[in-house]
């Protein structure tokens, strides 16, 4: 056991809240949209417009589902290509109408299978890397629970990052990594360490803005205090030019990697 | 500077990278062995048909530096960013280690190379990936010279050709390589709404947050036959779906077929038609 590794049971914990908990508690008047108007709808992927306070946002989130029907329902939170095609179509559909986006993250990584092979996961992710880089509305994403590699960096190209205290963020899971760099998937603890995938961590690499205490397990005091950042955030975002807050963006992940070079 | 590195005699890591066979070292005939066929071709017949065989048709792989020698017209390409040198910025284990032996064994300092060049007298931006560095993993270093490369391309309005093979994130410099895919997509996007072309070449293997990042965002998809492209790897597949996969799943026939490959071109049509295409997107002259 590694103190990495129990941030990462943490975030996996059976009982954490899910995405729809948070737009519940934190949003008013949530109405879901569904498909991506190209071949289906994913349920891992839950989206739609709700009100923040008075202000109408689109929000997108990765959903894994409370009990075992919804959780299978739900693909466990690993979306196929539909599901990201259904989180661009909102966010497009957001910029059209000038509402801010707020993304929820919590997903093991995006589904490995042939359909999502033959459907262009990859295509997919790479799409909204790329128009989330240049959408000219304020976008916030918050990784709730496991921020899981490419699949999570699909609603993850955002003006801020935010991050819960228990959440973690990783180029891959700790299981994967320890069964690749040291042929042993029972590594996963060795694995989280090293991979530096915590909130803190990640705070201290200026690749998030802002960790989230969770309020010892007080979900819905934690909510109050995102419905005010949430807020906030937006209000201080919206009064850049577009241009400067998109260019912001893209220096913001433009010096990741490359500053110390 | 060799045309060939001494690695081309190197056995492959595994079945995906395809290669060659090392035969006795007598410097006036080399010749290697098709890991396919097991023809014996002399060495410079080898070079001469770009590392196909020219038995059985197989591709082989080729560095990243050889590939763009192969395809400019002769002592046209300047490198950019060559000192660029990988850190280890995790302290992740073991990996120190692995950088210091993977250059040596290479002879590059990093998993791309990057420069401008001219083809058939036409100035173009150009990234090579290299399938000998940590398959051609994706760290810091990959994604800022390729950062590099498209904003330089933007400025100067050059095109990029792109030729691609890669494992994916390098998984051993975290959260810095996932971060990569957003950096890149940025800098395509830009060069992009600067009106530029980008053509991208998917080699053998192109898989994992490469192909979910700027293997995918090209305004034109070639590929070579073949080759396996995919977000996950048949491996991963397999186990998530409890069963074989079908003959031909991943490789680029089939990722055509399914719709996200433009064309499909050999290597000895490689340099005619991206010439081609670089002269149907010229903008001199026209009125």
């Amino acid at each position: 056991m590694t103190a990495a590794y129990e941030r990462v049971q943490a975030a996996r914990q059976k009982g954490r809240p899910t995405s729809m908990y948070y737009i519940q508690h934190i949003f008013t008047d949530f109405l879901e949209m569904h498909g991506d108007r190209r071949y289906a709808d994913d349920a891992a992927v839950v989206g739609g417009i709700a009100m923040l306070g008075g202000m109408p946002v689109t929000v997108v989130g990765i959903e894994k589902g409370v009990d075992t029907d919804e959780k299978v329902r739900r693909n466990f939170g690993s979306a196929h290509p539909e599901g990201y095609r259904k989180a661009l179509r909102l966010m497009l559909q957001a910029e059209k109408f000038g509402r801010p986006v707020v993304c929820l993250i919590d997903t093991s990584g995006a589904f490995c299978g042939i359909g999502a092979e033959e459907r262009g996961q990859g295509l997919a992710i790479a799409e909204n890397l790329m128009a989330m880089m240049g959408l000219s509305v304020p976008i916030i994403s918050l990784v709730i629970g496991e921020g899981g590699s490419g699949g999570a960096l699909a609603l993850g190209v955002a003006d801020r990052v935010w991050m819960l205290e228990n959440a973690v963020y990783s180029v891959i899971s700790p299981e994967g990594a320890a069964s690749i760099v040291w042929k042993d998937a029972g590594k996963a603890a060795e694995a989280s360490e090293a991979l530096r995938l915590t909130a803190t961590d990640l705070y201290g690499f200026g690749m998030v803005e802002r960790v989230f205490p969770e309020a010892d397990g007080d979900f819905a005091a934690l909510c109050d205090t995102l419905r005010t950042a949430f807020t906030q955030e937006f209000e201080a975002l919206r009064t850049l030019p577009v241009q400067a807050m998109v260019e912001q963006r893209y220096q913001k992940f433009r010096k990741i990697g490359g500053d110390a070079l | 500077m060799p045309l060939i590195s001494k690695d081309l005699f190197k056995k492959p890591n595994n079945a995906l990278e395809g290669g060659v066979d090392a035969q006795p070292p007598a410097a006036e005939e080399r010749t290697v062995t098709c890991s396919e066929c097991k023809a014996v071709l002399p060495l410079d017949v080898f070079k001469a048909q770009a590392h196909v065989c020219p038995r059985c048709g197989a591709l082989h792989a080729m560095s990243a530096r050889e590939r763009i020698l192969w395809l400019v017209d002769a002592d046209s390409f300047q490198e950019m960013d060559a000192a660029l040198l990988p850190q280890d910025r995790l302290g992740f284990p073991a990996y120190a280690g692995k950088l210091r032996k993977v250059q040596q064994e290479s002879g590059e300092p990093e998993g791309v190379v990057t420069g401008t060049g001219m083809l058939d007298g036409m100035p173009c931006a150009l990234f090579s990936m290299n399938p000998e560095f940590i398959m051609g993993s994706m760290g810091a270093v990959v994604g800022e010279k390729i950062t590099r490369l498209f904003e330089y391309a933007a400025a100067q309005r050059l095109p990029v050709i792109g030729y691609i093979v890669s494992g994916g994130a390098r998984i051993q410099e975290g959260m810095f390589s996932l971060m990569q895919m957003a950096k890149t997509s940025g800098a395509v996007l830009r060069h992009s709404q600067a009106g530029q072309l980008y053509i991208a070449v998917l080699t053998h293997p192109t898989t994992g947050g490469v192909v979910a990042s700027f293997a995918m965002e090209a305004d034109i998809i070639l590929a070579e036959p073949k080759a396996l492209i995919g977000f996950a790897g048949p491996r991963v597949i397999e186990q998530t779906m409890r069963q074989k996969l079908p003959e031909g799943f991943q490789r680029a026939e089939f990722i055509m077929e399914k719709g996200f490959v433009d064309r499909i071109v050999p290597r000895d049509a490689q340099r005619r038609e991206l010439s081609q295409l670089l002269r149907a997107h010229r903008k001199e002259g026209l009125a």
